[in-house]
């Protein structure tokens, strides 16, 4: 460069580079502070998930033991037990896996390759989106008016298992749309030029690849119906069933049911808020072993080509 | 080479075959017939409806939405558009290769028998027959007899590619439809997969499309030029190499455009 | 080349059965059946909800709806909603005042500051939160927070509006988080890389670039997240009592619609009652009130997407 400034206070005053520089000083140090806030408000959440973890079990050491998950209801908070609630919630889970996955899946299958771009598809779309939307306490009021009174099931495993599969439907139905929809034309390609038939392409090449995928998504439904209380509650599941549960037409309770009641009486009886608190352990372990089930398949299949 | 003194047999008659995405009309008139046993290669610049014709010929063009065609393509003297003629029926018959090797995500045994196990074909020994057989005649057996049971993502491009050309000779076609079959490979490979083909045609009719001039004249016994659309120039290989009768047709294969 | 023997014959004689044909066309039927299922579960929820709300509405005149006094089981019932409406907006609006600004930090945070392997630590963590039954929050508001609280503030009772408010919005930061993150993120890097490249901090391009053209995505996990709090349940259920006043103390037990429906049903009120109807209506209410919410997130969103 050949323009040279001789006077070095010409030039500072020229570009006023004094005060940038206690601006940008000042901007910088915004910014370190905003980050700080920032972080700590992400981390909030975390020590919230701290504390109600750690709370939680506190309140349970010295009532989660063999005796409380293998006997059953009482009266008498010392003698309780949750062992017709854990059967309630396998006999419910054993209702709504098969009928939200086939219909989840069916439905997913349909709106994928069947369907034909047009008004009743996105009609089904934007009807699930919407589903997913409605509060569970009103798919609660679904249930009791439609499958407890109007086809007579009563507060039975089936009219609770019925509602909770239409509850996580619309999760199924999403993770299997996408799903189905990242598996490459270019493997139907390859069936359909061999001469298999649509149906014939999609049960096996379309839905094996696809399941990993099915699957995880399928869990996640689950997990959220294992831990749903609203609907359950609101098909007048009684306080307190005294008898394990043999077909799926029996009343029954389950682990959120439990914790529910639980906690209500906690306001009499200071134990129960434990029995509770020992119940949401087991709720959250069993959320725990599906969660990381289901985050383990999709970290195993995924992307494969 | 071609043996001139033998009349040969017409498989595939195309009649005033016109095909639109839409309004985009892609295929315009074609009038061409294709012989049993020949190796047909379909050349021409990007874009000039070659893919879309081969992919008429098993109707796999028919999965894009808003496809329509008008005119004929007898296939062994029935038009492959009637009703009477299923087309899963068809693409038995007629099978294709694409571009990009599509293996699917399971053991290069079960791709191999896909076919046949969903056209019926229940016995075992005889899957595993058809398996070696197929495999054997992709000239793939030998790099692959050990390992039948692995994915068949392990295996290189070009053995894919083979893999393909087995799945597809497992139900035993008649004809042999590849689309740009090496354009994903390397010259190794792509070697490998033109002397198969040159091995394939005693027992396959194969159609080819290919972008490479040189594979065209390498391994096929008749050549069509398609350019916009339309059939240009067709006929033996060697004569629409060394003397093309149309302007056009000079022009691209001397690379003057394309 | 030999070829294995009887291949083609099996073919053809396969084709010939037709075996597979009826599946090809029953197939696709069942298909359809199966996604109507989600149309007919929409149309089932609207018509119970509608009958049953209309006998309701048929015998109690709209000035008894339109009133404070809320008592269904007195032995002069009243059948006010506008407690439960009061008790609603306001455990909401304690529920936005947490999720707003901590999720929305959280994702500025995510999205601008955070390395990648902090978001890969924190985002699963943020999922768990999301992932933890309504329930297990219930519980901790009941019997941790307003503890806690009461310390802070001796004149809080032991059902109230204030915790289960502010644990409700903890429930819902992982949601307004998710979706703002998704909203920045979709921000071109361009403009992120332009405002940088003139000397701006990461907290200027944030507020001032990235903020910005996020904002209808950002506005979208909002709604999305107002409309999870009015319908959510079982925290207030538990945490904020059964009081039918109509008040706006936030230290003192109030109602909210899902609240009322759920006491009402696992009570004794017998099907056929005035009670009984009542709770349609409130779902009724409920429901258009949701619909509405995530009709209007996704018609924000939709826009957004259409910007880039």
């Amino acid at each position: 460069m050949s323009y040279q400034i001789e006077d070095k206070g010409e030039l500072k005053t020229l570009l006023n580079i004094e005060t940038k520089k206690s601006n940008m000083t000042r901007r910088i140090i915004l910014d370190r502070i905003a980050r700080n806030i920032f972080l700590i408000s992400t981390i909030f959440a975390l020590l919230v998930l701290g504390i109600l973890i750690y709370k939680i079990w506190v309140d349970s050491v010295g009532w989660l033991n063999f005796k409380f998950l293998t006997s059953n209801l009482s009266i008498f908070p010392h003698k309780a037990g949750i062992w017709g609630a854990i059967v309630g919630s396998f006999l419910l889970m054993a209702i709504v896996a098969p009928v939200t996955i086939t219909l989840g899946v069916s439905t997913a299958v349909y709106l994928e390759e069947y369907a034909i771009k047009g008004k009743l598809q996105s009609l089904i779309k934007m009807n699930i989106s919407n589903l997913a939307g409605v509060p569970s306490v009103i798919f609660g009021l679904l249930g009791l008016t439609v499958f407890a009174r109007l086809l007579n099931l009563g507060s039975s495993i089936l009219a609770g298992g019925l509602t909770m599969s239409l509850l996580v439907l619309p999760i199924v139905v999403v993770a299997s749309q996408e799903a189905i929809r990242s598996v490459p034309s270019f493997l139907r390609d390859a069936s359909y030029a061999m001469g298999a038939t649509k149906w014939t392409t999609i049960r096996k090449v379309v839905l094996p690849v696809a399941l990993p995928g099915i699957l995880t998504g399928s869990i996640l439904a689950l997990s959220r119906a294992i831990g749903e209380t609203a609907p359950l509650v609101v098909l007048g599941i009684p306080t307190l069933i005294l008898r394990i549960p043999s077909s799926i037409m029996d009343n029954f309770t389950a682990l959120p049911i439990q914790v529910y009641y639980w906690t209500l009486d906690a306001v009499l009886t200071r134990e129960y808020a434990n029995l509770a608190a020992a119940t949401i352990v087991v709720l959250m372990l069993m959320l725990a072993i599906m969660n990381s089930t289901a985050i383990i398949i999709r970290n195993k299949f995924q992307k494969r080509y | 080479m071609t043996n001139k003194l033998i009349d040969k047999r017409t498989i595939f008659k195309i009649k005033d075959l016109n095909l639109w995405y839409g309004n985009d009309q892609a295929l315009k008139g074609l009038n061409y017939d294709i012989n049993e046993h020949d190796v047909t290669a379909i050349i021409g610049p990007s874009g000039c409806g070659k893919s879309t014709f081969i992919k008429t010929l098993n109707r796999m063009v028919e999965l894009i939405p808003s496809v329509r065609t008008s005119g004929e393509i007898l296939y062994n003297e029935t038009n492959i558009f009637s009703k009477s003629f299923r087309v899963e029926e068809l693409r038995t018959k007629v099978g294709m290769v694409f571009q990009k090797p599509n293996p699917f995500p399971k053991s290069i045994y079960e791709n191999v028998v896909y076919g046949a196990k969903v056209h019926g074909i229940k016995n075992k020994s005889q899957l595993m027959e058809i398996a070696e057989t197929s495999l054997r005649s992709a000239a793939l057996w030998d790099e692959v007899k050990d390992r039948l049971n692995s994915n068949a993502y392990g295996l290189s491009g070009g053995q894919q590619q083979r893999l393909c050309i087995a799945r597809c000779l497992a139900i035993q076609p008649e004809v042999l439809l590849m689309d740009e079959p090496t354009s994903a490979l390397d010259p190794i490979a792509t070697a490998k997969i033109e002397e198969l083909i040159v091995e394939l045609k005693k027992e396959y009719t194969i159609v080819i499309v290919t972008h490479s001039m040189q594979q065209a004249a390498r391994i096929s016994d008749e050549t069509a030029f398609f350019l916009l659309g339309e059939l240009i120039e067709a006929g033996n290989t060697k004569t629409i190499f060394t003397t093309p009768r149309d302007k056009r047709t000079e022009d691209y294969i001397t690379g003057r455009f394309g | 080349m030999e070829k294995v023997t009887g291949v083609r014959e099996i073919i053809k004689n396969n084709f010939n059965s037709n075996k597979g044909r009826l599946m090809e066309k029953v197939m696709p039927k069942a298909f359809l059946l199966a996604a109507s299922i989600s149309i007919i579960t929409t149309i089932g929820i609207a018509f119970t909800l509608v009958f049953d709300a209309y006998k309701f509405f048929s015998k109690v005149p709209f000035k008894d709806i339109f009133s404070t006094r809320l008592a269904p089981l007195a032995s002069t019932p009243a059948f006010g909603i506008l407690p439960l409406i009061n008790g609603t907006i306001i455990i909401a609006l304690i529920a936005m005042s947490v999720a707003i600004p901590v999720g929305l930090t959280s994702a500025i945070y995510l999205s601008e500051y955070a390395s990648e392997n902090i978001r890969r630590t924190l985002k699963p963590i943020m999922e768990v939160l999301a992932g933890i039954p309504t329930i297990v929050y219930g519980f901790f508001a009941y019997s941790f927070v307003t503890p806690l609280l009461m310390k802070a503030i001796p004149s809080l009772e032991a059902k109230n509006a204030l915790s289960p408010g502010i644990v409700m919005g903890i429930m819902i930061i992982p949601l307004v988080a998710s979706l703002s993150e998704d909203a920045m993120n979709s921000v071109p890097n361009s403009l992120r890389e332009g405002a940088l490249a003139l000397g701006s901090t990461k907290l200027e391009v944030a507020l001032k670039v990235i903020v910005p053209a996020g904002f209808s995505g950002i506005i979208a996990s909002f709604v999305l997240g107002i409309s999870r709090a009015v319908g959510e349940t079982m925290i207030v259920a538990i945490a904020s009592g059964s009081s039918k006043n109509f008040t706006f103390d936030i230290t003192k037990s109030m109602q909210t619609m899902t609240a009322y429906i759920v006491e009402f049903t696992s009570g004794d009120a017998g099907s056929g009652t005035l009670g009984y109807y009542s709770l349609y209506a409130v779902g009724l209410l409920l429901f258009i009130f949701t619909l509405l919410m995530n009709l209007l997130a996704q018609y924000i969103s939709k826009r957004y997407r259409e910007e880039y």
